[in-house]
């Protein structure tokens, strides 16, 4: 079941200054801005691995605070740049990380395991004995994304997570996790403009730490502020 | 005399490997609590550091006053080598939880894993090459450093050659120390051999 996400009020000395935001269950939202805009650590707030100094982060109308982190972060899909993958764990291993966790039977882990990265073009086969530094990065995002995935998340948070591919590799994984996304509320951090128009229907712009614009994908490029355009401007050819 | 080089290089594998189980079981929780508490492990360390520096006879003979640990023979030489062996035994547990790869722990966190969760299927397993690293150093010195051992009376193969330097009989020196090398150089061989074979995953 997707999960509703809610910031209210928050800050982060010296980064995020009274962030309010409102993101239903189901919706696909991407943060992007510069670097250091601030995105990366609105989204670690949601899985509490960046703790407000000031307001409230609230997950299904339930404020962090008084949620057992552990459980919310077994339900709360994390996909990185550079993957994250333990290095020391098979690719079956590492897939299996969150239902093992939550305590699936072995024949359900599996089954699993089989059904998404054959979504994800990686036959469990083929590749689920195999270590991480024996794949390409895409293939190795690609287990990433399976890891995030298997145990139906509530909430998917995504930090650039297809930033260090090349741009072919990099549509790919776009077209992958577009289809596989659904029933997920997702959060998406990237300053790709292109991709996250491709990813979300809402988008979210940072700057110095605030939110200077929210509105739906379709209408992005046609904001009048500055720093919208200059996005753009960057993004065409 | 075979049988007593046999007896004596027993013995000093036996004094080894106590000094050496002991300071693994003591050192590897210390190095992991130096690694979760940054000032506290600092001052850990450097104490740690400290013992280290003293030089082995120097500390043979601090130990012999001391009541219960003290005194002369075995049991002293045994408490030597574990201060000994813990320096690289600690340093290397903190330094192979450091070296863990910062996103990968990031992740791990984020997949929910309690922070016990997190040291016994992550960082240890992370961190075990170089911790097999310190516990050949330890063994490797541990076996030079228990030669000298015998000078308070603490057996082994420091016996025969203190005996041979005391009676210039070259055969009784060699006696103690071609053991005594030899010992170190497959403690040596073997355990850098652990240490690959936990690298190459």
């Amino acid at each position: 079941m997707p999960a509703s996400v809610e910031f209210r009020s928050v800050s982060v000395d010296p980064i995020l200054h009274d962030i309010d935001l409102r993101i239903a269950a189901g919706e696909a939202v991407a943060f992007i801005g510069r670097s250091g805009a601030g995105k990366t650590t609105t989204l670690r707030l949601v899985n509490g691995l960046a703790r407000p100094t000031a307001g409230d982060v609230l997950v299904d109308d339930v404020p962090l605070a008084t949620t057992d982190l552990i459980t919310l972060r077994r339900r709360t899909g994390y996909i990185i740049q550079g993957s994250g993958l333990f290095p020391h764990r098979t690719v079956y291993e590492n897939i299996a990380t969150v239902p093992r966790l939550l305590g699936w039977p072995d024949a359900d882990i599996r089954a699993a395991a089989e059904e998404i990265l054959a979504k994800l073009d990686l036959p469990l086969a083929k590749f689920g004995d195999r270590y991480p530094r024996s794949l390409s990065g895409g293939e190795q995002q690609r287990v990433g994304i399976a890891r995030a995935m298997i145990a139906r998340p509530s909430i998917l948070l995504c930090d650039e997570p297809f930033g260090a591919l090349d741009p072919i590799v990099r549509r790919d994984l776009q077209d992958a996790f577009i289809a596989l996304r659904s029933g997920v509320t997702i959060i998406f951090v990237t300053h790709d403009l292109p991709e996250a128009l491709r990813v979300a229907e809402r988008i979210v712009l940072f700057d110095g730490g605030r939110i200077v614009m929210d509105c739906p994908a379709a209408q992005f490029t046609v904001q009048p502020l500055p720093l919208v355009q200059r996005f753009v401007d960057a993004a065409s050819l | 005399m075979t049988a007593e080089i046999i007896r004596a290089t027993l013995e000093h594998i036996f004094i080894v490997a106590i000094a050496v189980g002991v300071a693994i079981i003591a050192g590897i929780p210390l190095g992991i609590w130096c690694a979760r508490n940054a000032r506290a492990g600092g001052v850990a360390l450097r104490i740690v550091d400290a013992i280290q520096t003293i030089p082995s006879l120097a500390l043979f003979g601090f130990l012999i006053p001391v009541p219960f640990i003290g005194g002369i023979g075995m049991r002293t030489a045994i408490v030597a080598l574990i201060l000994y062996s813990l320096l690289p035994i600690v340093r290397n547990t903190l330094t192979g939880i450091r070296g863990v790869d910062p996103i990968v722990l990031d992740s791990g966190v984020a997949m929910g894993l309690t922070s016990g969760q997190l040291l016994r299927e992550v960082e240890l397993p992370l961190a075990m090459p170089t911790i097999v690293a310190g516990i050949r150093i330890a063994t490797v010195v541990g076996i030079g450093v228990a030669t000298i051992a015998a000078a308070i009376g603490g057996g082994g193969l420091g016996t025969l050659i203190f005996r041979g330097v005391s009676m210039v009989d070259t055969r009784l020196m060699l006696a103690g120390a071609l053991p005594a090398a030899a010992l170190a150089l497959l403690a040596d061989v073997v355990l850098t051999f652990v240490e690959r074979r936990l690298v190459k995953r």
